[in-house]
C-alpha cells in the first residue's frame, strides 16, 4: 500500500524535478522583444507530474520484488494455472500446435507484406529485417559467448565493401559476393578474435570499439583503395536471372532475400545455441577457468563466437550495398554497432526471439515515432531505462531447457507405487 | 604412479609460492596435502592443472594402459583431456546452468561434433547428443543428484553443489581426480556422506584421488598418505599417523610455542 514515507519520497523527488527543469520549463527569453517570461504555472505540471510517475516507479518496483524469481526449470506440461500470467503465457505459446499457426500466420504476413504497403513501408522493414540478423548475429558473440563487441558494425562494413568493390573492380554479382562478404566477415571475425582472446570485459569492449573505428577510419582515408568519403556508387542491386526490374519491384525483391536470410539466420542460430558448441559458450560465458579446467578449449570457443557472429554482420554488409546501391564509410559509425548491441539487450541476452523482437522494435519505434520528432530520442531513451530497470534480462528472456528421462519417471512412478501398496497395507 | 611432480617451482614476481616440490601418487591411492593457510597448496594444484604455468619442475603423469607422458605447461583443458580432473576450492559450477548441463560440460571434451554437425544435426550428432544426455544423467545417478537434474545450479544446497562439483569433473573420465578442499563449509553430516562418496568412487571409478584439505578428521581417516607443506615447502610426508605426530607438522600448524610448552 501507499506508505506515507512513500509519498514524502514522493515529493521530495517532484521537487528535485522542479529544480531540474526550472530553467527549461520556466524561464523562456524572448530574444525579439529582450524579455523574459516566466512561466511559472509550468511548475505545477512539472511537480504533479513527477510525483505520479514517481509514485508509479515505487509500485512498480515493488510488484516485481513480489513476483521474486521462480525457481525450476518446469518443462510445458509443469506449469499449473496458478502460475504467473507471463509463465502461462510462454506455455500457451510454446504448445506445438499453437506455435505451428503462428508461424503460419507470420509467415503469410510476412510474404503478404510488400503487397499490401507502400514502398516506403517495404524499406523499413528491409532495414529492420537486416537488424534483425544483425542482432543475431552480434547475439552469438554477445548472449552466447559472453564477449561483449562495440565494433561489431566493422564486419559489416567488410561484407559491404567487399560487394563494392568485386563489383567495381571484377564485376561479381550480389549472388557470389554474398558468400564471400560472409566468408571475409568470419576471417576478419577470427583475425580481430586472436589478439583479443586473453581480454575480457571492459577491456575487450574499448579493444573492439577502438577496431570498428579503426576500419572506418581505413576506409575515409585510404583513397585508393575505398575512394575515401565519397564511398563507391551505383552498385547494382540483387539480380534475378538477368530480369530488368522496377525500383518497386526490385525492392520487393531484395525483401523476400532478406526474408529468405532472416529464416536461414534463425535457423542456424537456433542449431549452434542447442548443440554442443552452444552449451560450451555458455559455460564459458559463466566462468571461463571453471570451463577449461573442464578440458574445453577457450580458445577455440571463443574464437568460433567471434567468427561465426562476424560471418552474418558481413552477409548483411553485402545485402546492404545492394540495398542502397551506394556505399561511404559514413554508414559504419560506432552509432550502428550501438544500436545493434541495443537490440540484443533490449530483446534479451541469448534469446532468439528476444534479439528479433528487440530490432523490431528498436528499428520500427524511431520511424514511427517521427511524429514526436524533436523527443524521439529522449522517448528512446527513457523506454530503454524503463525496460533496463524493470526487466533487465530483456523484453523475451531466455530459458533454460529443462529435459525428461524416461528412467527418472520410471523411478517416481515405482517410488509412487510402492506408497500406495504401503498404505493398503 | 599416476602422478609424479618433480622439483616444481613457481615464482609470482619475488615471491616464491611452491618451492621444489615433489610428490607423487601411485595407482588408486588417496593422498592428500595439506598445510597451514598460505602454504601454497592451491597454487600447487593450480601448476598440476595447467591453469599457472609452473617457473620451473616438470608433471608427469602415467594414465593406466598409456605411455608415460610430461604435461608441464600444457594448456589445462589438454591436461583434463589425459585424464585430470579438478574441483575448485571456492564452488565454481556454471551457476546459471542446470544440474544436467553443468555435467554435460564435463562430458564435452569426450565428445566429436563440430560446427558443422551442430548446423546440419546429421544422425551421428543426434546420436551423440542422446547418448551425452543419457551418461550425464547416469552420473548424476552415481553421486545422487536426479532430484536436481533440471534445477540450476546455483538453486542447489550448499553440500549437492560440492557433490555436483565433482560430478563434473568426474564426467571427463578422468584417472585422477583432484579435490581442492572438496569439505570446506560443510557440515559434519555432509562431510561424513562425503568421505563416503569419495571412497566408493575410488572403487566404482578406479580412480586415484588427490585431495587438498583443512578438516583433520577427514584427512585422517581418508588419506593413505598425507604431504605437509608450509611456505611453499614441503616439511613432511607419510601416514596419517606419523603426520599426527610430526613435531616439524605440529610447529607449523599450532606455532613454536605451543611446541615448547609442551
Amino acid at each position: 500500500m501507499i506508505s506515507l514515507q512513500q509519498i514524502k519520497k514522493s515529493a521530495l523527488v517532484a521537487l528535485w524535478f522542479v529544480f531540474l527543469t526550472f530553467p527549461i520549463m520556466v524561464i523562456r527569453v524572448n530574444t525579439i522583444e529582450d524579455v523574459v517570461q516566466w512561466r511559472w504555472y509550468n511548475i505545477l505540471w512539472v511537480a504533479i507530474g513527477s510525483f505520479v510517475l514517481s509514485m508509479l516507479w515505487a509500485y512498480m518496483l515493488e510488484q516485481r520484488a513480489k513476483s521474486g524469481r521462480r525457481r525450476k526449470v518446469v518443462t510445458r506440461k509443469e506449469v499449473t494455472a496458478d502460475a504467473p500470467l507471463s509463465e502461462r503465457l510462454r506455455a500457451r505459446l510454446t504448445e506445438p500446435r499453437v506455435r505451428n499457426r503462428s508461424f503460419i500466420v507470420i509467415g503469410i504476413l510476412a510474404v503478404a507484406y510488400p503487397f499490401v504497403t507502400s514502398m516506403y513501408q517495404t524499406n523499413i522493414m528491409i532495414t529492420a529485417m537486416m537488424y534483425v540478423v544483425l542482432g543475431l548475429g552480434l547475439n552469438i558473440i554477445i548472449g552466447l559467448g559472453g564477449m561483449l563487441n562495440l565494433g561489431y558494425i566493422a564486419f559489416y562494413a567488410v561484407g559491404a565493401y567487399t560487394y563494392a568493390l568485386l563489383n567495381l573492380h571484377f564485376g561479381v554479382n550480389f549472388w557470389l559476393a554474398l558468400p564471400i562478404g560472409a566468408a571475409l566477415g568470419g576471417v576478419m571475425g577470427i583475425l580481430v578474435g586472436i589478439p583479443v582472446l586473453r581480454l575480457r570485459g571492459d577491456y575487450l569492449a574499448i579493444v573492439t570499439l577502438g577496431f570498428g573505428e579503426i576500419v572506418r577510419i581505413v576506409l575515409e582515408n585510404w583513397n585508393s583503395f575505398s575512394n575515401g568519403p565519397q564511398g563507391i556508387a551505383n552498385i547494382p542491386r540483387p539480380g534475378f536471372f538477368g530480369v530488368k526490374m522496377t525500383l518497386p519491384q526490385a525492392m520487393d525483391y531484395t525483401y523476400f532475400i532478406v526474408i529468405g536470410l532472416v529464416v536461414f539466420t534463425i535457423f542456424v542460430v537456433n542449431r549452434l545455441e542447442k548443440s554442443r558448441i552452444g552449451r560450451q559458450w555458455e559455460a564459458m560465458k559463466e566462468d571461463d577457468i571453471a570451463c577449461q579446467a573442464m578440458g574445453i578449449d577457450i580458445r577455440k570457443a571463443k574464437l568460433a563466437a567471434i567468427a561465426l557472429g562476424a560471418v552474418w554482420a558481413g552477409m548483411m554488409g553485402v545485402v546492404f550495398a545492394a540495398k542502397t546501391t551506394f556505399i561511404n564509410p559514413a554508414s559504419f559509425t560506432v552509432w550502428e554497432s550501438i544500436i545493434v548491441l541495443c537490440t540484443v539487450v533490449l530483446g534479451g541476452m541469448g534469446s532468439i526471439p528476444g534479439v528479433i523482437v528487440g530490432a523490431l522494435v528498436l528499428i520500427l519505434l524511431p520511424e514511427y515515432l517521427r511524429a514526436f520528432a524533436d523527443f524521439r530520442l529522449l522517448l528512446f531513451g527513457a523506454i530503454l531505462v524503463i525496460m533496463m530497470v524493470f526487466r533487465p534480462g530483456g523484453i523475451i528472456q531466455k530459458r533454460r531447457k529443462a529435459y525428461t528421462f524416461e528412467t527418472q519417471t520410471a523411478d517416481s512412478s515405482a517410488v509412487a507405487a510402492g506408497q500406495s501398496t504401503g498404505e493398503h497395507e | 604412479m599416476v602422478l609424479d611432480v618433480h622439483d616444481l617451482t613457481m615464482d609470482f614476481g619475488g615471491l616464491r609460492a611452491v618451492d621444489h616440490m615433489n610428490l607423487n601418487i601411485n595407482e588408486g591411492e588417496i593422498v592428500a596435502l595439506i598445510g597451514p593457510n598460505g602454504a601454497g597448496k592451491t597454487t600447487f594444484f593450480n601448476c598440476v592443472t595447467g591453469l599457472y604455468k609452473p617457473t620451473a619442475g616438470a608433471v608427469t603423469i602415467h594414465a593406466p594402459g598409456r605411455e608415460e607422458e610430461t604435461i608441464t605447461a600444457l594448456r589445462p583443458h589438454k591436461i583434463t583431456e589425459r585424464g585430470l580432473a579438478r574441483t575448485f576450492q571456492n564452488i565454481r559450477l556454471f551457476q546459471n546452468m542446470t544440474c544436467l548441463e553443468n555435467v554435460m560440460i564435463g562430458r564435452d571434451c569426450r565428445l566429436q561434433a563440430g560446427i558443422l554437425g551442430a548446423i546440419f544435426r546429421n544422425r551421428r550428432t543426434r546420436e551423440e547428443e542422446e547418448k551425452d544426455i543419457h551418461d550425464s544423467y547416469e552420473i548424476l545417478k552415481k553421486i545422487g543428484l536426479t532430484r536436481w537434474v533440471n534445477e540450476v545450479a546455483k538453486n542447489l544446497p550448499y553440500g549437492a553443489q560440492r557433490r555436483l562439483e565433482i560430478a563434473r569433473a568426474l564426467a571427463t573420465e578422468p584417472f585422477l581426480l583432484l579435490l581442492d578442499e572438496p569439505a570446506a563449509g560443510m557440515n559434519p553430516q555432509e562431510t561424513r556422506s562425503l568421505v563416503e562418496l569419495i571412497r566408493r568412487l575410488r572403487h566404482t571409478e578406479d580412480i586415484s584421488i588427490f585431495l587438498i584439505e583443512h578438516d583433520m578428521s577427514l584427512v585422517m581417516t581418508l588419506s593413505e598418505r598425507i604431504y605437509v607443506m608450509d611456505y611453499g615447502k614441503l616439511i613432511a610426508q607419510g601416514k596419517p599417523e606419523e603426520i599426527k605426530h610430526d613435531p616439524v607438522v605440529i610447529k607449523a600448524y599450532l606455532g613454536e610455542d605451543v611446541l615448547a610448552e609442551a
